[in-house]
């Protein structure tokens, strides 16, 4: 073996050694969740809820039906204002500044944290004019700017091959599994710095599942993600990190390959084995 | 975090498959000790007949070996489980690779006895020498079945630090051999014999030790294999 050969084998096995979630490593925190409490009238839905969500990486939420995890998904962009009975005090800190201070502009906010729903919900417009959608309320309608917007975010979302002949049909024409990832091209076209995805591949088919999961992936190399998914197999695939929620608690977060395999809390451990608690 | 309970998951089948599994391991593990046993007794006792009956049982270790495999893969596919019922599976996949070649080393000491029987034909009590290091791995491998049937840790480092005293009981067993070797050149194909078969239980306690750490990853998620032994007390600990 020459020297240079036994230099690449000595790299490839410092690389193989780190893994891929290698705790040295340095995290730059987008989101920092702090002592968030939400109450639905009478009813407490988050309790004390403080966590950190790195950057460029994907989160995930997962727990039973009603623990809380799409409330705490929506909270991040606010959603949550349109529930008359929700009251919530915390902080949620995007880039360091509280996004509940009264200074701060909810429509710039959703700007910054684009968010996709668990079913596919394209406006009954182009699938052109769904991605531009966001740029035309902003005020831009320069043609060139548009239709280079379009090209980026339809390819972003996976899906410019498949719509490229066809951008001036109507969007509702598209698969589930398409329509979804129209959606998601309508949220990055603004090019936001946080993505939401609430139950984003529970109403597609397996092969449109693995699509997004893919799509996923990809984005995370531009974006900070958090997903909720019920679908514990789906958190465990695309997620760097993953929090378990459980009666408006958060139980336990980590990295995703230490928590499906080692989980510290037994709550968790009782849950994602699927055991009574 | 320990988490030794297999039932209680909401699928009673799931509970159903784990408990099968585990006794299945269970059974491997008692077939093996079985083959340790007898094929020691053949050595010692010089009985061809008894060694004959040990290879030929092997094959039943074989055959669990693969109804085991075949049923921690079906789980996996059918299940995805994690957590504490994936390392179990990861677990049971290792142990009964181990299982196998314990299995493996009984037969071949089967076949030494055999093979020393027609060197020296049936001279019974000549090889006590192999009596109490075979003793001592025997005792090592079932404590650690017993822990995997017990689902327990604690006595992990106990039983991996018998493995000392397998090696020096092995070291003076060796120096006893070449002694008799360059007593008598005659002796030398016995010894050699003699020496093979005391490898091969040397190997048993290796085993043995090996069942231990797979079970503290079982158990504690705990990688110990190729540490210390201070280091697996920690661990074990959960330090």
């Amino acid at each position: 073996m020459t020297t240079e050969q036994t230099r690449t084998h000595a790299i490839d096995m410092n690389s193989i050694l780190r893994g891929r979630d290698s705790a040295s490593e340095q995290l730059e925190i987008t989101i920092k969740i702090e002592n968030l409490n939400l109450h639905y009238g009478q009813k407490q839905a988050l309790h004390n809820v403080s966590m950190d969500i790195p950057k460029k990486r994907v989160t995930a939420y997962i727990g039973p039906s009603g623990c809380g995890k799409s409330t705490l998904l929506r909270c991040i962009n606010r959603m949550n204002d349109l529930v008359d009975s929700a009251k919530i005090d915390g902080k949620i800190l995007l880039d360091n500044e509280n996004i509940y201070d009264k200074s701060v502009n909810v429509a710039a906010l959703r700007r910054r944290v684009g968010m996709v729903f668990q079913k596919p919900n394209p406006f009954p417009k182009s699938i052109a004019e769904n991605v531009a959608y966001g740029l035309r309320i902003q005020g831009i309608n320069d043609k060139r700017t548009l239709d280079e917007t379009i090209e980026s975010a339809l390819r972003g979302a996976a899906l410019w091959d498949e719509v490229k002949d066809r951008l001036n049909d109507n969007a509702l024409g598209l698969s589930g599994g398409q329509q979804q990832r129209l959606v998601i091209a309508r949220a990055i076209a603004i090019e936001p710095e946080v993505l939401l995805l609430d139950e984003p591949a529970s109403a597609l088919d397996p092969i449109s599942t693995l699509k997004i999961e893919e799509l996923i992936n990809e984005l995370k190399e531009k974006y900070t993600i958090v997903i909720v998914t019920h679908n514990m197999q789906q958190a465990a695939r695309v997620s760097d990190y993953t929090a378990f929620m459980y009666m408006g608690e958060l139980i336990e977060i980590g990295n995703t390959s230490q928590l499906f395999t080692n989980p510290k809390k037994k709550q968790t451990e009782d849950y994602i084995t699927g055991r009574y608690g | 975090m320990d988490n030794t309970n297999i039932g209680h998951h909401i699928s009673e089948q799931f509970n159903k498959e784990l408990e099968d599994i585990r006794n299945h391991v269970l059974t491997m593990g008692g077939l093996v000790e079985e083959q340790i046993e007898q094929a020691i007794k053949a050595f010692t006792t010089s009985d061809v007949e008894l060694a004959e009956q040990v290879i030929k049982q092997d094959n039943q270790i074989d055959a669990l070996e693969k109804v085991l495999d075949r049923e921690c893969m079906q789980i996996m596919a059918l299940r995805q489980p994690t957590a504490f019922d994936l390392r179990l599976l990861i677990t049971v996949l290792r142990i009964i690779n181990e299982l196998e070649r314990v299995g493996d080393m009984a037969e071949h000491v089967a076949k030494m006895a055999i093979h020393l029987s027609n060197i020296e034909g049936n001279k019974s009590e000549s090889y006590y020498e192999i009596q109490h290091i075979a003793d001592l791995v025997k005792a090592m491998l079932h404590d650690a079945l017993d822990a995997f049937a017990r689902m327990t840790v604690e006595q992990v480092p106990a039983i991996t630090g018998r493995d000392e005293n397998v090696d020096r009981e092995y070291a003076s067993i060796i120096r006893q051999q070449i002694t008799y070797m360059m007593e008598d050149p005659r002796n030398i194909t016995r010894t050699i014999n003699v020496l093979w078969t005391v490898r091969s239980l040397e190997r048993i306690g290796d085993h043995a030790c090996n069942i231990c750490e797979h079970l503290v990853y079982m158990i504690k998620g705990e990688d110990v294999r190729h540490i210390s032994r201070a280091e697996l007390e920690r661990k074990v600990k959960g330090e």
